[in-house]
C-alpha cells in the first residue's frame, strides 16, 4: 500500500471520499498508465483531467503543432502555444496542475508500423483521433493488444462514444465495419465544431477511464452514447458483438494492421 | 473500555479532511479492528459517524473527553 504525504491525501481528499473510490482506489490511478491518441479537442480535456486525477503515467500521441485555429476547443493549448508541438504544450499543463506524474510524449505519426509498439505497456487507451482512418486503426491496435479502450467522436453539435474491453466487449469495427469512403466525410464547410462539445464528449471519456482503472460503475461497453448539444439530447444506443467481425469475431481475418486511405479532403481539423 | 488498534487524532481538523484521515486510518485496519477518532467538537462530530456508518462500519462507542473533544471507537466492516 503507497503511504500518501499529507499533501497527496488533501489533494486527492475528493476521490478518497468517495465511497467507491476511496484510498484503494487513488492508489489504482497513482500506479495506472493511460496513452491519450490526439492531443486535440478531446484528448486536452482528457489530458487536463486524468492529470488533476492523479493518473500517474500519461503518453499523450500527437505529430501536430499547435494552431491558432485550435484554440476554440483545444482547451490546454494557449495563445503563448502556437507554434509549439502539441503534445509538449498538453505535458507543460498537465504538469503545471501535477507535478508529481510522469507524462510521455509521442511527438509521432500514428500508422500501422508504429502503433502496436506505442500502445503497448499501456493499461487504457482513448481515442481522440479527428479522422475514421485513424479510428479504426487503434480499434485493431488495441483489440490486438488486448488493451481497453475509449472511441470518441464529436462533430458541430454532436457527440459519441463507446468504451471497448476488447474479448468481452463490442468493439469500433464490428459497430462502424469500415471507414465511410471519402465522399461520405463531411467537406470543410460542414466541419464546424461547438468548443464545448469536445470538452462535454472528453470529460466523459475521461470519467470512463478513472471508472475502468478503479473499477467503479458500470462501463459504457456494448453501448454507444451519443448527445446532441443543439437539443441537449443523450441516447444510449445497445450493441452486440459480431461473431463475424473482422478484428475481435471468432476467425479475424485482419491479422496484420494496415493504413487505410485518408479522404481525398484531408480535413485539419484536428477534433 | 475497549481496546484500539489504532489511533487518529483529528482535533483541529475540519471537514471533510477528517473523514480522509478516517478511511485512511481504516483503510490500514483489517476488517474487525478497532480505530479511535478523536474528532473536535460541532461539525466534525455532527457529520463524520454518519459518514464512517454509510461507508459500513460500526460505531462502539462515543465519548467526550475533557477538553470538550470526542471520542469514537469504530469497528472496521
Amino acid at each position: 500500500m503507497i503511504d500518501f504525504s499529507e499533501e497527496q491525501l488533501e489533494r486527492y481528499s475528493r476521490h478518497i471520499l468517495l465511497h467507491d473510490v476511496g484510498v484503494e482506489g487513488q492508489e489504482k490511478l497513482l500506479q495506472a498508465r493511460v496513452l491519450i491518441v490526439g492531443a486535440g479537442g478531446l484528448g486536452c480535456p482528457i489530458g487536463l483531467y486524468l492529470a488533476a486525477a492523479g493518473v500517474g503515467t500519461i503518453g499523450i500521441v500527437d505529430s501536430d503543432t499547435v494552431d491558432l485555429s485550435n484554440l476554440q476547443r483545444q482547451i490546454a493549448h494557449f495563445t503563448k502555444d502556437i507554434g509549439m508541438s502539441k503534445v509538449e504544450s498538453a505535458k507543460e499543463k498537465m504538469l503545471a496542475i501535477n507535478p508529481e506524474l510522469t507524462v510521455i510524449t509521442h511527438q509521432v505519426h500514428l500508422q500501422a508500423s508504429n502503433i502496436r509498439e506505442i500502445i503497448r505497456g499501456y493499461d487504457f487507451v482513448l481515442d481522440g483521433t479527428d479522422n475514421f482512418p485513424t479510428k479504426f486503426l487503434v480499434n485493431d491496435a488495441c483489440v490486438m493488444e488486448n488493451i481497453p479502450l475509449s472511441h470518441g467522436g464529436i462533430l458541430r453539435f454532436d457527440g459519441q462514444t463507446m468504451t471497448i474491453v476488447p474479448g468481452r466487449s463490442t468493439c469500433y469495427r464490428c459497430t462502424f465495419k469500415a471507414p465511410p469512403p471519402p465522399d461520405a466525410v463531411p467537406t470543410c464547410s460542414q466541419a464546424g465544431v461547438l468548443g464545448a462539445v469536445a470538452g462535454m464528449l472528453g470529460t466523459i471519456q475521461a470519467a470512463e477511464a478513472l471508472k475502468y482503472i478503479t473499477g467503479v460503475g458500470t462501463l459504457l461497453t456494448d453501448t454507444l452514447l451519443t448527445f446532441n448539444a443543439k437539443t441537449m439530447d443523450f441516447r444510449k444506443i445497445k450493441l452486440h458483438r459480431q461473431a463475424n467481425c473482422p478484428i475481435c469475431g471468432e476467425k479475424p481475418t485482419i491479422t496484420e494492421l494496415f493504413d487505410a486511405e485518408q479522404a481525398a479532403c484531408d480535413l485539419k481539423c484536428s477534433f | 473500555m475497549t481496546k484500539a488498534d489504532a489511533v487518529k487524532d483529528c482535533r483541529h481538523v475540519g471537514c471533510p479532511m477528517n473523514m480522509v484521515y478516517a478511511k485512511v486510518a481504516l483503510s490500514k485496519l483489517q476488517s474487525g479492528q478497532i480505530l479511535e477518532l478523536i474528532l473536535d467538537d460541532g461539525p466534525p462530530i455532527n457529520n463524520v459517524p454518519g459518514s464512517v456508518q454509510k461507508e459500513g462500519h460500526t460505531i462502539l462507542e462515543k465519548n467526550r473527553l475533557d477538553d470538550g473533544a470526542w471520542q469514537l471507537l469504530i469497528k472496521k466492516a
